[in-house]
């Protein structure tokens, strides 16, 4: 394998705390020496990326992707998803069971990891807790574990039994596996497609209540409490209310395995952005109300927040165009995490770069136990993105790679351009000229 | 990972996105809102539509002479239906109607394509009634035709807040064309019953405070959240019906929308025992009050058939208003000049 140096630039790495001008040099797919500038021992015969004014960092890790693969291929394929992941940074996605079918069994596992599906990035797949997501039979972990997967859950059909849940998290934390909870106590969202309140009422639509998110998040970490066992992880998918961020950061002083990630779009947007109903703007969870945005900014900002996943979900334009309340949930989101998270967590909300860096890789590769993954240490994967933290783009859905275009954040302003995106050591993006 | 768990600290006054303005610029002649209308826009309705149901019809016929406007209905309906089509012809357009259960909407067909379709078949405006909120937005974003929304979901029916104004109006302004900020004011008007589920009760709750009028919602906590008295100025909660009946001059009744509680139970018979219009009641706290209905009406449910065939009942004069407003929609639909948002 031919190697690269990447030279001139400046290392973020939150998780070696690193934050120098260094040159790096890649070999083999690894990080083989790092180095202060123009001081590499063995460059003969690498092929040069020069990094002049660019900031270098690990490349990102998004924990909650959907890539539509297996049975959804119109939607998006796991080479077209990890193409956008590429373009927006990430060297590494964990993709959700909820494909057709869904994945439950090892043999799914494998195959989204096969070397033909042509990936651009490292695909983690996050397998089904129960068989079909039915919530009612507990797939086998240890299989799914050693076939690839990285955490189980039943994602849009989130485990409402309380015994089914609390069995869940058990054999999870035996073989060492995290549970990942969409909280939605569908009992109370049935028909409903926005968050529940006054924009709802005037809208004329169903709404979700936040205690159905904030309601079963509370319930889950009652059965960690119950559990005893320091081994359970339990991981709150797309936080997106005040309640469930508060149920977090008690369960997190009371000693508990308790993660949560938060969406930009949650962090950013409020349910006032489905504007005269844009189906672009319609996800599960949804917008919610402005004080549930603060309280998103906050947790960020405050550190109570793990990890910052996009939840990914392309869907084809002629699902979107349809009545809001018949239009699938779900928006994409890999190639402006980046670009969001530079603008207005950084820019506006002052937090420090290395901090936002390491909410995009660091933390999410130990939140999922991804080895070598989310730093450069030497020896680590040559996972690597490079950027501009300055420059100021417009994105354009029309342009992207991923199959969707479902975006609410068509013609916005992005901050920090990417110029190249490596993984395991190879190209996968590269700024066009 | 665990060790970062701290007391959030007192909220920071933060910039944040600001949502987006509006979607798109609107065909001037579509009426999907009422908050489309300025209140300038509004007198001209109505007084158009004076004018229109005044005017000889063999002079008539010649404003929208063979015209096409469809109407695609996904809903029943009997008096918004009939209106808008007696309306268009009245003004000489041919009209065709389309419904979901005799067309290709039952073999599948988006809302989109319908739309496209009936643009292609040479359509220059859709009324639209359709069972999910929002849906005459798609329908002009697919077709940038003129649409008239005829009732969208739980949203809003805006020609219903029209024809309702108009027979407010008859009542307690001498049938009065100019309207403005204040022509309303001091007026109250109750809307009770099943409002989480009426787009009626939207449009009107949106429509008459901007004429100075005050809106009293009242109903039980299921079919009334306490957060539609946030929906705009001038409007209030009252749960208690005999209340509200004292201070009002207008007292609209709806009916329970048996397809829309999605599993909702009601007790009918708690429910008429606080919320049915009954002579007495009516004696007792609204003597003068008028008594309005968009229909059709549950006879024994939300009203006894007294009141409703009584002499405070504006019902059927609504239904008649109807004819004239759409008539003056259907006017603007196809006159309105392009460019720009009415």
């Amino acid at each position: 394998m031919t190697a690269l140096v990447i030279k001139g630039g400046h290392l973020i790495d939150p998780g070696a705390g690193v934050d120098a001008p260094k040159d790096i040099l890649l070999k083999d797919g690894r990080v083989a020496e790092i180095a202060g500038p123009g001081k590499l021992k063995t460059t003969n015969g690498a092929e040069v990326i020069d990094a002049s004014g660019l900031t270098v960092a690990p490349g990102l890790i998004d924990i909650h992707v959907h890539l539509r693969e297996p049975g959804q291929a119109y939607k998006e394929t796991i080479a077209t998803g990890t193409a956008a992941a590429a373009a927006g940074g990430f060297t590494a996605v964990a993709a959700m069971p909820n494909t057709a079918p869904v994945n439950d069994t090892p043999e799914i596992t494998r195959w989204m990891q096969s070397p033909e599906r042509g990936a651009s990035a490292r695909v983690y797949p996050i397998a089904a807790a129960t068989r079909g997501s039915k919530g009612e039979t507990i797939n086998d972990f240890a299989a799914l574990k050693a076939a690839g997967a990285v955490a189980v859950t039943d994602d849009g059909h989130p485990i409402l039994k309380d015994s089914v849940m609390r069995e869940t998290l058990a054999a999870a934390a035996r073989v060492g596996l995290s549970v990942i909870q969409h909280a939605e106590d569908t009992r109370m969202t049935h028909g409903a497609s926005m968050n529940a309140g006054p924009t709802a009422f005037r809208l004329g639509l169903r709404g979700m209540p936040p205690e159905a998110e904030s309601g079963i998040v509370e319930r889950d970490i009652r059965l960690v409490t119950e559990l005893r066992d320091t081994r359970v992880h339990l991981h709150v998918a797309h936080t997106s209310t005040a309640a469930a961020v508060a149920a977090v950061r008690k369960a997190r002083r009371n000693g508990l395995r308790v993660t949560c990630e938060v969406a930009p779009h949650h962090f950013l947007l409020t349910e006032e952005h489905i504007g005269l109903y844009n189906t672009n703007a319609k996800m599960n969870p949804p917008l919610r109300s402005a004080a549930d945005r603060d309280a998103m900014i906050e947790g960020i900002l405050d550190g109570v927040v793990d990890a910052i996943a996009t939840d990914h979900a392309p869907h084809a334009t002629h699902e979107k165009e349809v009545e809001f309340e018949n239009a699938p949930n779900g928006i994409t989101g890999l190639e402006t995490a980046l670009g969001l998270c530079l603008r207005w967590l950084h820019r506006e909300w002052k937090l420090p770069l290395g901090r936002v860096l390491s909410l995009l890789s660091a933390q999410p590769a130990a939140l999922l136990g991804l080895k070598g993954r989310g730093t450069l240490a030497a020896g680590s994967f040559a996972d690597v993105v490079i950027f501009d933290p300055r420059a100021e783009w417009t994105y354009r859905a029309k342009e992207t790679r991923s199959r969707g275009h479902n975006t609410p954040f068509d013609g916005w302003t992005m901050q920090g351009r990417v110029h190249w995106t490596i993984s395991e050591g190879r190209v996968v993006y590269s700024l066009p000229k | 990972m665990n060790a970062t768990a701290a007391t959030p600290p007192v909220r920071r006054q933060l910039q944040t996105p600001q949502p987006p303005a509006s979607a798109f610029p609107y065909h001037p002649g579509s009426l999907l809102s009422v908050d489309d209308l300025s209140l300038e826009d509004v007198s001209h309705l109505l007084s158009r539509a004076a004018a229109l149901e005044n005017q000889d019809p063999l002079t008539r016929d010649r404003i929208l002479l063979k015209r096409r406007i469809a109407l695609l209905f996904y809903e029943s309906s009997t008096r918004t239906r009939t209106s808008f089509e007696l309306a268009a012809k009245s003004l000489g357009a041919d009209t065709t109607l389309v419904s979901n259960l005799s067309s290709s909407i039952e073999k599948g067909e988006t809302l989109k394509d319908t739309g496209l379709t009936l643009r292609a078949l040479g359509a220059e405006a859709i009324i639209l009634r359709h069972n999910s909120s929002g849906a005459p937005w798609l329908l002009e974003e697919a077709t940038r035709l003129p649409v008239l929304n005829a009732g969208d979901g739980m949203h809003e029916h805006p020609t219903q807040a029209l024809l309702d104004l108009r027979t407010i109006l008859a009542h307690l302004h001498n049938g009065a064309e100019n309207v403005g900020p204040d022509t309303l004011a001091g007026i109250t008007v109750a809307i009770v019953g099943d409002i989480l589920h009426s787009r009626v009760a939207r449009s009107n709750m949106l429509l008459l405070p901007r004429l100075g009028a005050h809106v009293i919602l009242c109903g039980t906590t299921q079919l009334l959240p306490d957060s539609a008295a946030n929906a705009g100025p001038g409007i209030s909660v009252e749960r208690d019906f005999e209340t509200a009946l004292r201070k009002s001059q207008v007292v609209m009744m709806l009916r329970i929308q048996a397809e829309r509680l999605a599993g909702m139970q009601i007790d009918l018979a708690q429910y008429k025992e606080a919320y049915q219009l009954t002579g007495q009641r009516l004696a007792a706290h609204a003597p003068t009050a008028i008594v309005m209905h968009p229909g059709p009406i549950i006879r024994g449910l939300e009203l006894t058939a007294g009141v409703a065939d009584g002499a405070q009942s504006a019902i059927l004069e609504q239904v008649r208003h109807g004819v004239a407003i759409r008539m003056a929609v259907v006017e603007r639909a196809l006159t309105a000049a392009k460019g720009g948002r009415a």
